[in-house]
């Protein structure tokens, strides 16, 4: 649905010119999420400021069904805009508008008329769950609504992709919980293809299907959330998986020690206890913990195995879809 | 001591004035308004980080305002006054005294409209960029609707600094409370004359900077109004 095709802009800086991004590619199927993450100073601001089309690139292209927004130019380049529904990083609300007249500002730009637009405006705001805030002023509402209709707003013109540049930053938890269900309601009744640019862990683990972590303003990572975090030494399992506490002391009277990923209900719920009964080895969870990824259910435990089939039925629970890393300080080489 | 003018006199001398004066500052702030709005749109527009930034247009045309508004009032009203004469075929009269005062006001609302649209923040402004508006569009419903009650407080300081100058196109022949207060009080030594206008000009100051302190509150949306 869209597409990022080798992305650079440098920017003049007092030491020579600042590469905010170098290549970047990104591919987002249609009617998912894609989270781009990465620490700060990563370029992340900038690639949403270029998806955006705030920012002209130095070179590469940016895709929506085919089409470079890229290198387009006045009526071409507005109409463009339609087609990418932003939510701006902080607050961006007209605040002489009410929260109904805010939503229709890109109604108005795309010259819907009077009725249709108001039926429009109205069906955003029930997607958001702010009808009855329709007549308020944004100082009337909280952070939490402002950003809501920040999104209802995005969404008005009926965008195939929607931008969100650190839509939760400024949230607390609780309204950040409320600003991402809106994102995912847009994703799921609207089928719009959504890109999340966040320093937010957290909103990756809710709403993303796919996570870009960017770096110096390269795409170092770029896949599936739930099969970067099978993937023991990819930075998404490091920073979405619950952590494992280092305790040797308790892991010497194993046979085996190993960090053992599992991803979805069947695999958390069933695996580890039927490797126990086929296996007759002992099971014992050192660390780790269970999570979620959206709906998902994910562990990561570490596990230690007594038994003379340990190795056995390590294999069979990475057979049967877990990941399996042995750790380097546990005792098995003694024991092999 | 000769005797004072009579209170019914000076009444009616100081209504005559008033309306003329009135009549000057209000045309000519309108004048002003009208055409010095245009400027400030324009400087803001071209401004680095602005919407259409034209570096150069963006100096050349903010050194003709500052220009505009270095110059003093009176000198201003001696040069223009071939201009005066070529629009309006006098240049004695309150109406001859609208045209320095609009033309000299023009910098000054450009600098006070651009300074008013400057303080709408850049994050709302690219909002309406992302949305497809035209830049027209975005001047319209957004910069000049989202600072609508400062620029109706530019307005009333726009009228005060005019009423001001009418004063002074009083000394040129342009009537109004300013010359009577030099003719009748100062150069006749008429006190009556003198604070009393003193009084209607305070008044008239004071209205207008109440009238329109109250329109900017009633039309603010905002919760705590910053202007």
């Amino acid at each position: 649905m869209i597409t990022v095709e080798n992305l650079t802009k440098t920017f003049p800086g007092s030491t020579g010119q600042v590469r905010a991004l170098d290549g970047v590619n990104l591919d987002v199927a249609a009617g998912t999420v894609l989270g781009v993450v990465g620490p700060s100073g990563a370029g992340k601001s900038t690639l949403a400021r270029c998806v955006a089309l705030l920012e002209r690139p130095d070179s590469g292209a940016i895709r929506v069904d085919g089409t470079d927004l890229v290198s387009l130019d006045g009526t071409a380049l507005r109409a463009a805009r339609r087609q990418i529904g932003v939510v701006p990083q902080g607050d961006s609300l007209l605040r002489q508008r009410t929260a109904a007249g805010n939503v229709a500002l890109p109604l108005e730009a795309a010259g819907v008329a009077g009725p249709q637009r108001r039926t429009r405006v109205a069906e955003l705001l029930d997607l958001v769950g702010l009808t009855d805030k329709a007549g308020s002023y944004p100082d009337q509402l909280s952070g939490g609504q402002r950003q809501r209709i920040a999104v209802a707003r995005a969404l008005a013109a009926s965008p195939s992709v929607l931008l969100a540049d650190e839509p939760t930053s400024a949230l607390d938890p609780d309204t950040t919980g409320s600003v991402l269900t809106v994102l995912d309601r847009a994703r799921a009744e609207l089928g719009v293809t959504v890109l999340v640019v966040t320093h937010d862990m957290g909103v990756v683990r809710r709403i993303c299907d796919d996570v870009a972590v960017l770096e110096d303003g390269r795409v170092v990572e770029h896949g599936k959330v739930l099969d970067l975090v099978s993937d023991a030494a990819s930075r998404t399992a490091a920073s979405l998986l619950p952590a494992v506490d280092q305790n040797p002391a308790a892991e010497v009277s194993f046979d085996r020690v190993a960090d053992v990923v599992l991803v979805g209900f069947a695999a958390v719920g069933a695996l580890l206890p039927e490797a126990t009964s086929r296996f007759g080895v002992e099971l014992n969870l050192l660390g780790g913990g269970l999570t979620r990824l959206g709906e998902t259910p994910v562990a990561r435990f570490r596990v230690g195995l007594k038994g003379e089939r340990a190795d056995s039925a390590l294999e069979w629970i990475s057979d049967a879809g877990g990941s399996v890393r042995r750790t380097l300080s546990g005792p098995q080489g003694v024991a092999a | 001591m000769r005797s004072a003018t009579p209170w019914s006199i000076v009444f009616d001398d100081l209504l005559v004035a008033t309306g003329e004066t009135l009549y000057m500052v209000v045309v000519s702030t309108l004048i002003a308004v009208l055409l010095g709005a245009p400027v400030g749109i324009w400087l803001q527009l071209t401004a680095p980080g602005g919407l259409k930034p034209r570096p150069v247009l963006h100096k050349v045309l903010g050194f003709v305002v500052d220009l505009g508004r270095s110059m003093p009032f009176l000198v201003l009203l001696v040069v223009l006054t071939s201009l005066t004469r070529l629009l309006l075929g006098s240049t004695i009269g309150p109406t001859a005294a609208i045209v320095p005062l609009a033309v000299g006001a023009i910098p000054f609302v450009g600098r006070l409209v651009q300074n008013v649209l400057a303080e709408v923040h850049v994050s709302v402004v690219e909002a309406a960029v992302t949305t497809g508006s035209s830049t027209s569009r975005i001047v319209r419903s957004v910069l000049l609707r989202e600072s609508l009650p400062a620029l109706v407080n530019a307005v009333g300081v726009t009228a005060i600094a005019l009423l001001g100058y009418s004063a002074m196109a009083g000394v040129v022949g342009g009537g109004g409370l300013g010359d009577l207060a030099v003719r009748m009080g100062y150069q006749r030594f008429n006190d009556r004359y003198l604070w009393s206008t003193v009084v209607v000009l305070a008044i008239i100051a004071t209205a207008i900077q109440f009238t329109t302190n109250r329109v900017a509150r009633g039309i603010d949306r905002r919760r705590t109004a910053s202007v």
